[in-house]
């Protein structure tokens, strides 16, 4: 049970906020989402949720302990980051790379032992990158690349996920899968924050919305509280047409101005 | 995720992974450094009989009176334990520290061209030797040169290292930078003494010689200096063996998956300084082994460095001994300098990687 909670937490570099004072809390089961434009900040958020950025004014905790009192091993034990940038140049195997999520548990000059070993497989298998073990990374796709690193965070059992657009590179089954992922481990309590930028996903799979522009939360809720279409047009600088999914389920459609709207709209 | 991943028992295909080769790839490359040894021992100006070889290695090795050397000449005797044995271990030690540092190096500061000359170590051995010899403190003693050069290679990652961190982190770029600069200053510190020593031909000529590399004359006390260090060094490096694995997947990647970056920085620069200025201190400047060593290795066995370490240290003792045999019987009696053998096959060699291998190295 990890809350995972930013405490008026700010970025600022050079003079220049990244993100202004922000509190939210991830909670155990739960998926928050974090959506918002190009530069809102969404990345920056995620960083310093992380424990990978310093936060210029506040502080984070997990768990009510502060960030900065856990050793960088403890915290990667309890907390899995999965960047956006998949790029990899280094020909290490599939296997190797989801073996490194394994590195905040393992004592130096010791070998992985066979519980590593097993929770390395289960991670294999619950990314569907079984079959890829054997390959070096160099040679993969970059979705095959996206689930790699999932893999990796899994294989740390560590009980919040953070993920940076983990589908921004991944073909629409994968992307699915993915999300599903997600939904299945927040079943299991564990704290799930991603970035998105497809915000029908988020309306479908995330339990808690946080949206943002220009460095600042503009509001954050529920998806059917968060999601209205004068939010979205003031956040995204679009126009936003709601319709119903057969399933009664909300879903958008965004149109980039309103003379456009009009234009498919007849 | 998908239920057909999920019940699939079957082990994935595993053919062309490259920890299927470890074991044969170190066997081998161990068995290529006896060999190199015994190569090292029996070649030379005078070379030696492989039998007496044996027989006077294992007299020596073994309780005194298990072997008779009475049908052994005492000149061969003297040439095998005396001279060549500790001169041909010295090779070795060396070329496992500048192999091993080299390894480390490149992995720390993900720049395949790292290497021990880069970062001020070499350089800053030249600069103490040099002032050793042109001061005479080198004619007193068989120690202050090799301290002197030890202490300076130090000194000198010191610097670099002090340069380059600013509030507790210390940028790669930086990093390498700050070298090529000192690099630049010792050179020119170096150059200075020589030109001041000019007229004095032989400090002149006892300068250059050992700018070029070499190891006549290594006697057990080098091997004594030598090689507590360069297990040190080895040591040191087993520790952050699997960092060094997470470092190449980039600072952040590092970061997030617990590990320590600037700890580990500290720990491999100074397990590289103990390597290099322990195999400068001995060899003088030998180029080119840190930095091919290691790109040969990755080849074969890929970029982990629980393999590339200890693949790149057996075969960097085995390149520096064969090299040491090149220099002293291929103008026979005449000894060429083995930093002259190392450029001259390491250069080429590197092109060589550099123009085929550009992606597998991390220069594409």
């Amino acid at each position: 049970m990890s809350v995972l909670t930013l405490h008026n937490a700010g970025v600022a570099m050079a003079g220049h906020w990244l993100l202004r004072e922000t509190s939210v809390t991830l909670r155990p089961g739960e998926i928050t989402a974090f959506l918002g434009p190009n530069g809102s900040g969404k990345t920056t958020l995620l960083r310093l949720l992380a424990g990978l950025l310093p936060p210029s004014t506040g502080y984070v905790t997990l768990h009510d302990r502060d960030l900065r009192t856990l050793s960088r091993r403890d915290l990667a034990q309890r907390l899995a980051f999965v960047p956006q940038d998949t790029h990899i140049n280094v020909a290490f195997t599939v296997r190797e790379m989801v073996e490194m999520g394994r590195h905040p548990h393992l004592r130096r000059l010791t070998r992985l032992r066979p519980a590593d070993h097993a929770a390395v497989d289960a991670a294999l298998r619950r990314a569907d990158i079984w079959h890829l073990a054997a390959r070096p990374v160099v040679e993969l796709s970059g979705g095959e690349r996206q689930r790699v690193l999932i893999a990796r965070s899994l294989a740390t059992q560590a009980d919040v996920l953070l993920l940076d657009e983990p589908t921004a590179s991944l073909d629409i089954a994968h992307a699915l899968d993915v999300l599903d992922l997600c939904h299945e481990l927040a079943g299991e309590g564990k704290t799930i924050g991603l970035a998105l930028h497809d915000i029908n996903a988020a309306a479908r799979y995330a339990t808690q919305l946080v949206l943002l522009r220009a460095g600042r939360l503009i509001t954050q809720g529920r998806p059917e509280t968060v999601l209205h279409a004068t939010q979205l047009n003031q956040v995204f600088d679009v126009c936003t047409d709601r319709i119903q999914a057969t399933d009664g389920t909300p879903v958008f459609r965004f149109y980039r101005d309103r003379q456009q709207h009009s234009t498919f709209a007849l | 995720m998908s239920p057909t991943a999920l019940e699939s028992t079957t082990t994935p295909p595993l053919a062309a992974h490259p920890s299927h080769r470890t074991m044969p790839v170190l066997s081998g490359l161990g068995l290529l450094l006896l060999l190199s040894l015994f190569i090292g021992v029996s070649l030379g100006t005078l070379p030696v009989a492989p039998g007496t070889v044996a027989t006077v290695l294992a007299a020596n090795l073994l309780p005194a009176g298990w072997i008779d050397v009475s049908a052994i000449s005492e000149a061969d005797r003297v040439v095998v334990w005396l001279i060549r044995t500790p001169r041909v271990l010295v090779a070795a030690l060396v070329g496992m520290g500048l192999a091993l540092a080299g390894a480390q190096l490149q992995g720390l500061l993900h720049n395949p061209l790292a290497s021990p000359d880069l970062i001020g170590t070499s350089a800053g051995g030249a600069f103490g030797a040099v002032l050793a010899i042109a001061c005479g403190l080198a004619a007193r003693s068989l120690w202050y040169l090799p301290l002197l050069a030890f202490l300076s290679a130090m000194g000198a990652l010191c610097v670099v290292y002090a340069i380059a961190t600013q509030r507790g982190r210390t940028p790669v770029a930086t990093l390498l930078l700050s070298g090529v600069a000192l690099n630049a200053l010792l050179g020119a510190g170096t150059s200075l003494v020589l030109s001041l020593q000019a007229s004095n031909y032989q400090v002149a000529q006892e300068i250059i010689f050992w700018l070029m590399g070499g190891l006549d004359s290594r006697t057990w006390i080098h091997v004594g200096m030598v090689a507590p260090c360069v297990l040190l060094g080895a040591l040191i490096a087993a520790t952050v063996v699997r960092e060094l694995d997470v470092l190449l997947l980039g600072e952040e990647a590092a970061a997030s998956l617990g590990v320590h970056i600037e700890h580990v920085k500290r720990t491999v620069l100074t397990s590289a300084a103990l390597l290099t200025g322990a195999a400068v201190a001995v060899s003088g400047v030998l180029s080119f082994v840190g930095l091919v060593v290691p790109h040969m290795v990755r080849l074969v066995l890929g970029p982990a460095h629980r393999r590339v370490l200890p693949a790149s240290a057996l075969a960097g003792a085995s390149l520096v001994i064969l090299a040491d045999v090149l220099a002293r019987t291929i103008m026979r009696p005449e000894e060429l300098r083995l930093g002259i053998i190392t450029a001259t096959f390491g250069a080429p060699f590197f092109l060589y990687l550099l123009l085929t291998r550009k992606r597998e190295i991390g220069l594409g």
